[in-house]
């Protein structure tokens, strides 16, 4: 069963890891600055009044992502 | 011998800005580098005792800093980088940044971390360990970490690195000393096995296969300029020269190709060995003691960003900034007016006294020393009151805050949310404004913020909106500093307005193109350190500000004396202006008065309405209304209705930035065009708006 879904959709309090990265180049190299790699794993922490940006904790920082962006990652469970 | 040559290979300008002489041969460089927002501004001001300015938002830094630190008789050259991530990435900055380090001819490298987040940070220590082994760890911010229970075990650290580790609370000046000693210790003794971040085996093999051509160089520098080689699509033609080096690239490159198929996937391999690599060490030394030390923090954000409280909450939040400045402004304003017409009256005694003709005596008093004395006594009160404002915001945390609630709002003009910091930048000083559009990465949306950042008022144009909204419309009823701070909020926001219609107009004409990719931090908000911000904000940036107003102000002063004496047939040349441009200024609801006031105003925004007054009196010299009253009546006299004020509020808030914003403007972007454009931009919106406010009012009246 594929359980996979983008970063977007993950609910503020809950978390999940990283499984893949579906957008490339600078964003991409961004997103791995910030230690989003296979297997980091990412809480949503809190949205924003128009409900994009959301923010996330990321390896202990809070990081806010664009829908548009946050949407290219996928999560497992 | 074959050296290495310098791997430099698309920007050579960018190491422009960091060209640095030792005054002494014993002189040390020390580069200063970490992620954005981890204190390393305050680790650089601590040790200087310099006044770089800091802030709690990451990018604070968008110019590299350097400033000098004796230690023990030896003079240390101290450069703050910018921060970064890391120091793969592409943008400007960073490339910059990664060029210094390995090329500017550094003796030592500080590795500034954050104590509260410090795997992240290791990141960038390790990718900095494969430049040069000469770096100290420096975990700043220990103070916030102890509070939220993070135990780290400096030891172990300091083993695993293989470089000397630190800690300091910059902040309280705790460590620095021991910081210095350490850089001391380190530039006698270099590490010797500083740790080696290490790849997966076809990349190692590769890498150490073309090391082997840099032996005479030592063993990080091999490893590095071999890697760099690898990341090269091209066989870079300044390695030509050396013997068999490019057959030995064209194999690996195959080898690595045939592994990795894209180079995408080669460059994914690189990042995430360097990111588990800080993650195992983090996971060895690091201890958290209290999992819930963020719910503070959460509890504020919930109520800052909510749904319903966050927009509200930022407005209230400004309009009560702005009743705080405009009633506490009012009083010291009057006393300074007061104190600086007494020192004319003593002054132009004494220009007479030391027997100077009239005419210059006239000159300097009523010209120079008449608009200086107006521009303190009218900018300094409400300035030493909103930038201690804006600094308490800026420590607490708030302004990433701001730019996380009106991202959607610039997404949907295709801008990026961090022009909401440079916007509220613009609050103070269009110019600081400007310059801090270097925080957003993307050159088209930082050139739609640069062009648009005039669009909110700044401080030398806050005295004049005040004043035309106490006279005309807030009236004296006893809540009338009320509605003063109302209607300025108003004005403010339909700024703000402006600053979104026309940033969207931009993206869709001029400067199309999509959004891109935007990652924000929001730091945790830190408690403020209240006498700091009073001596910074006093001395930093209103003494600054002040003191650049009045480098113009005084040459101003002279021309505009100049323009209201000298005589041409039976007038002056400040009425024929006003006279050309008056039939011009009628259509947008102006009088040629006010448009000469706004042309001559460029190179300092505070002087329009004393220019006004003086025209309006047909004096030699700026007058001062002593009381609004007085102003009003002579506004009155010269034909303004509310409709007049109005458009000149207008104009005030959307006209040519003034002459410091317009050349910070052309430094920035390297371009007269773009100078130019930005200058007739908000002049059009300005003059289209009071055209149509003109023309609809006189539908009615």
């Amino acid at each position: 069963m594929n359980l996979e879904f983008p970063l977007s959709q993950l609910p503020v309090g809950q978390s999940a890891t990283v499984c893949q990265l579906q957008t490339s180049g600078s964003m991409r190299r961004r997103l791995q600055d910030l230690g989003i790699i296979h297997g980091t794993k990412i809480e949503c922490v809190l949205k924003s009044p128009a409900g994009d940006p959301v923010a996330y904790r990321i390896r202990g920082a809070l990081i806010a992502l664009r829908k548009s962006d946050s949407k290219t990652i996928l999560m497992n469970p | 011998m074959i050296t290495a040559p310098l791997l430099q290979l698309n920007n050579t300008s960018a190491l422009e800005d960091y060209n640095i002489k030792k005054e002494h041969p014993t002189d040390c460089i020390i580069a200063l580098a970490g992620n954005p927002n981890v204190g390393k501004s305050t680790v650089f001001n601590a040790l200087t005792g310099m006044h770089q300015h800091t802030g709690n938002w990451p990018g604070k830094t968008v110019t590299n800093a350097r400033g000098i630190c004796s230690h023990h008789g030896k003079k240390y050259i101290l450069v703050d980088i910018p921060g970064t991530y890391s120091l793969l990435s592409h943008s400007k900055e960073e490339e910059a940044a990664r060029d210094f380090l390995c090329y500017g001819n550094i003796d030592a490298v500080i590795a500034v971390c954050d104590a509260t987040c410090l795997e992240r940070n290791l990141n960038l220590v390790l990718q900095i360990l494969e430049i040069t082994p000469k770096v100290v760890v420096c975990i700043n911010l220990m103070d916030e970490a102890k509070k939220k229970k993070i135990d780290i075990d400096q030891e172990k650290l300091s083993t695993l690195l293989g470089v000397p580790v630190v800690t300091t609370s910059a902040k309280r000046k705790a460590g620095l000393t021991k910081l210095m000693d350490t850089v001391e210790q380190l530039l006698s003794s270099p590490p010797t096995r500083a740790y080696c971040v290490t790849y997966p085996q076809p990349i190692e093999s590769a890498i150490s296969s073309l090391a082997t051509y840099f032996q005479e160089e030592n063993k990080t520098t091999a490893r590095r300029t071999a890697k760099q080689l690898l990341e090269q699509n091209e066989f870079p033609k300044e390695f030509s020269q050396i013997e068999n080096l490019e057959n030995t690239w064209n194999h690996e490159k195959e080898l690595l190709n045939e592994q990795y198929q894209t180079k995408e996937a080669f460059q994914d391999v690189i990042v995430s060995s360097l990111v588990k690599q800080a993650e195992k060490i983090g996971k060895a030394v690091l201890h958290f003691g209290n999992e819930a030390y963020e719910t503070r923090d959460r509890k504020i954000d919930r109520l800052l960003t909510g749904k319903l409280t966050g927009i509200p909450l930022m407005l209230l939040l400004f309009a009560g900034i702005f009743w705080l400045t405009i009633t506490g402004a009012n009083y010291p304003s009057q006393m300074l007016s007061q104190l600086f017409t007494f020192l004319e009256k003593l002054f132009y005694a004494g220009c007479v006294h030391i027997g100077l003709p009239t005419w210059v005596c006239e000159m300097l008093c009523s010209g120079i020393f008449r608009v200086v004395g107006w521009i303190v006594s009218v900018m300094l009160p409400p300035m030493a009151i909103f930038f201690p404002l804006f600094t308490l915001l800026e420590d607490l945390g708030y302004l990433p805050r701001i730019a996380f609630n009106m991202d959607k709002a610039f997404q949907s003009c295709k801008a990026c949310g961090k022009q909401a910091l440079t916007m509220c930048m613009g609050f103070g000083c269009n110019a600081a404004g400007v310059v801090g559009c270097r925080i957003i990465d993307s050159p088209r949306e930082r050139l739609i913020a640069v062009l648009t950042n005039s669009f909110v008022p700044c401080n030398g144009r806050f005295p004049t909106l005040i004043a035309l909204i106490t006279i005309f419309f807030a009236g004296s009823s006893p809540y009338s500093s009320l509605w003063q701070a109302l209607y300025l909020t108003l004005a403010v926001a339909l700024g703000v307005l402006m600053t979104f219609l026309v940033s969207r107009f931009l993206s869709k004409t001029i400067l199309r193109g999509h959004p891109s990719s935007f990652a924000l931090e929001l730091p945790p908000y830190r408690k403020p350190n209240i006498g700091k911000i009073l001596i910074r904000s006093v001395f930093d940036r209103t003494l600054y500000v002040l003191g650049r107003a009045l480098a113009v102000a005084a040459p101003a002063g002279l021309v505009l004396w100049l323009c209201a004496n000298v005589q041409i047939g039976s007038q002056t040349i400040l009425t024929y202006i006003s006279q050309f441009l008056n039939p011009f200024a009628g259509w947008v609801g102006l009088d040629g008065v006010i448009l000469t006031a706004f042309l001559l105003g460029l190179p300092a925004n505070e002087i329009v309405v004393p220019i006004m007054l003086m025209a309006y009196l047909s004096k030699g010299s700026l007058e001062e209304a002593s009381s609004l009253l007085q102003m009003k009546a002579v506004f009155l006299e010269n034909g303004w209705t509310q409709i007049t004020a109005i458009c000149t509020m207008v104009f005030c808030l959307f006209h040519w930035p003034c002459s410091t914003t317009l050349l910070t403007i052309k430094k920035e972007t390297k371009s007269s065009k773009w100078m130019i454009v930005s200058a007739l931009l908000p002049a059009l919106v300005g003059l289209i708006l009071c055209f149509l406010i003109h023309s609809v009012s006189r539908l009615f009246y």
